[in-house]
């Protein structure tokens, strides 16, 4: 029975692209509900391993992260720094009014 | 007969170069000559650069001309569509970086630079290396040499088809899940993914950054060689790059193989289902055996737990590295939105492919609220039992042996909508990415229907210099990869 | 039924590092938009962060400074969120594993001393800054700020009211500038804060639904806006209604807080370890090194100025302010030693002065060895306390020693009995009518023969002197009181 439940649903759909920043048409919607409710179910497994006091690991490195000395270098030239910009004003990029 | 000089192995025209019998201009020129013969019928490349191409070879002979050259100066390279160049178009495959020219170089472009060699192009890849077939580029896809019908897998096809259709000598790859062994194996050339941390990932448009590796792409174990002496270095500017020494990788290519011991897990064995991969495996093991390497069974017990890990893992990181592609400071913008919010959807909607939307949605569901202990959690959990599981093994083996995917080259179109087909291909892969070990693909046979099957060599960490000297030793006593399409 | 307020303090502040976080571009405040950004802080793709050394140092000290436990091994996480002053969308910070936990910051209240809990003190890095077109729908995106170094200290929710909370910034702020790391500006931002508040009737254990209150850029906006928050929740609880859990504006114009208007921005952080960074190492030598480093903080110093000098505690408070005033002032008291007199001319004369200079002590001419010079000039008699002031101002404006000043300006006492003798039988004798009426019984007219011995003298006459000589002088004149 279990198995013919939906892993996620199209509010957990339309939740996730909201916070990913996509914009999905109706149909685009149903088509990723279908296959991230497959993806999902074979995810399943994950629950079966035996990780009870197994450390996770973040990346294969077994090293600390390094330090670089509190030097200034330069930075761009402002038009390099510009070069790639969709919209800009001034030396600024330019964006739709953000209202919180 | 009159041999072209794009024909020739990367040694021979580095020989040429040095002995100044051929120059970089001249090699260069031919294969620029060679890409447009072929290039439509392969699509290796997203971006040609002949002016970079010809200015750069300009200056390597004049390093040679003034002796000032290396082992590598003038010898031409392709390079990943996700390496930076400076000021030059770098798109990663998506429509979103269609118009990005970065400000600076990656590091291994800067080696590249300092070593005087040529770039002469960027290659064509699945959409943020997102993809086993190239068929996700926004460039549409790369056609296998061997048969345009097939792809060359993926992500990195495009470096892997150029070599093999012999639009350049070498090329880079980069390497997620199996980015450069699948289309290695899929295209019969030659391909390693060295290490996590030993070559720097600045520069390298990121994809999963816990899993990426920039590796060479050629015909042999010596292209190997002479690549991973230039790229594997400590930078300063990637905190995961390995602060140590790298060996001379061309002192091991003669070294003898003799005594070795190489291990076969059973459960990646007892996955072959394919007749023409299983036959490979078998015959290379033959070969393996007369070069006088004994084998043992070993067991990888937590390996089937790979992909769904990986399918965790990855996608989390991507849609956290994606997230900065959104219209603001550079890239694609949409044309129309009502709204700061909506202009980030549309821009990141216009400018994503499907695959990369399904991977983003996947890591955002698998890293948020409520469900971050039930999957990334747990993935990450499964990693350590996977690299432990190698760390066991290479107590009794100096090398693993396995197949690099379950079945030779699929069609174009074949598994592009069955996303967990195609994540399926990964599976001989993916676990050398989650323990960051070095994997490397060698031509191994051909199936029925003369396509190219690789075999796969994994070491334990940072013994890429043991998988250059096996695949050398192999070469020595195999032609697979002498051969290559007739186009 | 009474209400009592739980207020919990986010604060940020910004390190005072040369360079940035995770990249080379320096933290100074560009002139023009964008100009301190390189590849790394504008997160362009493929580019790596490399954390800062000192940035790890300061955050160190800090928590030794709030007696935290120091992590030896700690990770940076990403927090995931969109918006536009944010290039990577994500922000390196600190999550599970912050570099510091515990600790406490001493206050003081009406009650007496009182130690505010921390949660912990993590490091990351900071956005840019988004400028509002006033009249377009348009925002400017300017990246320079984006990676300075930021610390956050987060205290527990034992904060219990406005007053309260006011004085635990203060006293944090005043730790971070002693220790260097922090210029503790609020108003540009670089010290800045955010309040978790909730209410609940008095005594009641379970902590009511809280709002979080960003926007608040001064101290008396931190506790104009808690006042209102507290007064808000309180009457909506008392009229029925449900506290909502909710990120509220505070408005300084108005002095009101205010829901957000969008819901969309809400927030679902999705932090997980940052792959591009290897675990923090802080290592046990490190903290020792930078333990040993630590200043005497404000808090020590000012109990030790009480003890050690014999000033009131609300002079200390004043004077350990300032780790450079407070230095100043003990310099000072080291070459005269009369600490209340020191304290005394430091309070008034000189932060009278000094009052409006935005770099405070830094920016005096006049050094600790000058001010005692001048103080010693009073106490042995060479000029009048009045005169002192003259002098000292004199010495604000020009950087010269006071010996200096007197002599050029011939401001010396004039203490000789012979000279203030003759000055004192000329002024009686120039001044016959007055001298009859004081002989007469008007004493009053004592102080016109001294004013009128100053004037002769520009105020150098010793005032003491000139009162003695003209006594006897009158006594001799048959005068008797």
């Amino acid at each position: 029975m279990k198995k013919t439940e939906s892993k996620i649903t199209p509010e957990q759909v339309d939740y996730v692209a909201h916070l990913g920043r996509l914009h999905l048409a109706p149909e685009e919607k149903r088509k990723y509900q279908a296959q991230l409710d497959d993806i999902l179910k074979y995810m399943d497994m994950l629950a079966e391993a035996p990780t009870d006091d197994v450390l996770p690991m973040a990346g294969p490195v077994e090293l600390y992260t390094p330090f670089r000395e509190d030097e200034v270098k330069p930075s761009l030239p402002l038009e390099e720094a510009l070069a790639n910009a969709p919209a800009r004003v001034g030396t600024s990029f330019l964006v739709p009014k953000v209202i919180e | 007969m009159h041999t072209n000089l794009y024909e020739k192995p990367a040694t021979e025209l580095c020989k040429l170069l040095a002995n100044k019998e051929a120059s970089s201009v001249e090699i260069t020129r031919s294969f620029l000559e060679r890409i447009q013969a072929v290039e439509e019928r392969v699509r290796a490349f997203v971006t040609v650069t002949p002016d970079l191409a010809i200015e750069m070879a300009q200056e390597a002979d004049r390093r040679i001309a003034a002796g000032n050259n290396g082992p590598l100066t003038g010898l031409p390279i392709a390079v990943k569509d996700n390496m930076c160049v400076k000021g030059r178009r770098v798109t990663c495959g998506s429509r979103i970086l269609a118009n990005f020219a970065p400000p600076y170089d990656a590091t291994v472009v800067r080696l590249m630079r300092e070593a005087g060699m040529v770039i002469l192009g960027m290659a064509n890849m699945d959409e943020f290396a997102m993809g086993s077939s190239t068929e996700t580029s926004y460039w549409g896809p790369t056609r296998n040499p061997w048969n345009p019908e097939m792809t060359p897998g993926g992500s990195s096809g495009g470096p892997a088809a150029a070599v093999a259709a012999m639009e350049a000598p070498v090329a880079l790859g980069s390497d997620t899940g199996g980015s450069i062994r699948l289309p290695a194996g899929f295209c019969g050339v030659t391909g390693i993914k060295p290490t996590y941390g030993a070559v720097s990932r600045y520069g390298l448009v990121a994809y999963a950054s816990s899993l990426d590796q920039i590796g060479p792409i050629g015909r042999d174990a010596r292209d190997m060689a002479l690549i991973l002496n230039l790229i594997c270095s400590h930078d300063p500017m990637d905190s995961t790059s390995a602060p140590m020494e790298h060996p001379d990788f061309i002192s091991v290519l003669d070294k003898p193989v003799k005594g070795m011991t190489i291990g076969l897990p059973s459960e990646f064995f007892s996955k072959l289902e394919d007749p023409d991969v299983d036959k490979v495996m078998s015959e290379t093991r033959v070969v393996f055996k007369s070069m006088g390497i004994s084998f043992i069974e070993l067991s990888l017990p937590h390996l089937d737990y790979g992909i769904a890990a990986y399918y965790i893992i990855a996608p989390s990181e991507a849609s956290s590295n994606l997230a900065r592609f959104d219209g603001v400071k550079y890239g694609h913008r949409s044309a129309q939105f009502e709204s700061m919010i909506d202009m980030y959807c549309r821009t990141r909607a216009e400018g994503f492919g499907p695959e990369v939307k399904r991977r983003i949605m996947l890591g955002t569901y698998a890293l948020s609220s409520g469900y971050y202990d039930a999957y990334y959690l747990k993935a990450a959990k499964i990693r350590t039992l996977i690299t432990n599981d190698f760390k066991n093994a290479f107590r009794t083996c100096d090398a693993i042996l396995c197949p690099i995917a379950p079945t030779p080259p699929f069609k174009i179109g074949e598994k592009i909508d069955d996303p967990i087909q195609m994540y399926l291909t990964d599976v001989f892969t993916i676990p050398v990415n989650m323990a960051g070990l070095p994997g490397m693909a060698i031509p191994g046979g051909f199936s029925r229907n003369g396509l190219p099957v690789g075999i796969q060599l994994i070491a334990p960490h940072f013994q890429e210099a043991r998988l250059v000297q096996l695949a050398s030793a192999f070469q020595r006593e195999t032609d697979h990869h002498l051969k290559s399409p007739v186009l | 039924m009474e209400y009592e307020p739980i207020i919990g303090l986010e604060v940020h502040a910004q390190l005072l590092t040369d360079s940035k976080a995770f990249c080379s571009c320096t933290t100074r405040f560009g002139a023009e938009p964008n100009m301190n950004t390189c590849p790394i802080c504008q997160g362009m793709p493929g580019t790596l962060p490399v954390l800062n050394r000192k940035a790890l140092e300061f955050t160190v000290k800090m928590a030794l400074a709030c007696h935290c436990r120091i992590s030896e091994f700690s990770r940076f996480a990403r927090k995931n969120y969109y918006y536009p002053d944010l290039p990577k969308n994500y922000q390196i910070s600190q999550y599970e594993l912050p570099v510091a936990e515990g600790g406490y910051v001493e206050i003081e209240t009406e009650q007496g001393n009182r130690r505010i809990p921390l949660t912990r003190i993590h490091m990351e890095e900071d956005a840019g800054k988004l400028i509002h077109d006033e009249n377009k729908p348009l925002s400017y995106v300017d990246l320079n700020r984006t990676g300075v170094p930021l610390i956050e200290i987060v205290s527990e929710p034992e904060i219990h009211s406005p007053q309260e909370a006011a004085e635990y910034l203060r006293a944090l702020r005043s730790i971070l500038v002693y220790l260097d790391i922090c210029d503790g500006n609020m108003q540009e931002g670089s010290f800045r804060c955010d309040a978790n508040v909730s209410v609940r009737p008095k005594g009641e254990q379970a902590l009511g639904v809280k709002t979080e209150v960003k926007n608040m850029n001064s101290f008396r906006n931190v506790q104009r806006a808690l006042e209102y928050e507290i007064d808000r929740q309180i009457e909506a609880v008392k009229a029925g209604e449900r506290i909502v859990q909710e990120t509220r504006l505070f408005d300084p114009s108005t002095g009101a807080t205010a829901a957000m208007r969008s819901k969309e921005w809400a927030h679902d952080y999705r932090y997980f370890p940052d792959p591009d960074l290897l675990p923090l190492r802080v290592e046990p030598s490190l903290v020792e090194r930078l333990r040993n480093e630590l200043p005497e903080l404000p808090f020590q110093k000012k109990a030790r100025f009480v003890e050690q000098f014999g000033i009131p505690p609300y002079d200390a408070g004043v004077l350990t302010a300032s780790r450079d005033l407070a230095a100043y002032f003990e310099q000072t008291v080291a070459l005269f030693p009369q600490p209340k007199t020191v304290s005394n001319w430091i309070m008034t004369e000189l932060m009278r002065m000094l009052k409006g200079e935005e770099e405070g002590i830094g920016s005096c001419l006049v050094s600790a060895e000058q001010l005692a010079g001048l103080l010693k000039s009073v106490d042995d008699g060479t000029i009048s306390g009045k005169i002192a002031k003259t002098v000292f101002e004199e010495m604000y404006a020009t950087g010269k020693d006071p010996a200096a000043i007197i002599k050029e300006k011939g401001l010396v006492q004039i203490s000789d009995s012979g000279e203030l003798a003759g000055l004192v039988k000329q002024v009686l004798d120039d001044n016959p009518q007055e001298l009859k009426k004081l002989l007469a019984g008007k004493t009053g007219l004592k102080k016109f023969f001294v004013g009128q011995v100053m004037k002769t003298t520009k105020g150098k006459a010793n005032p003491q002197l000139v009162n003695d000589i003209l006594n006897d002088e009158l006594k001799k004149r048959g005068f008797s009181e």
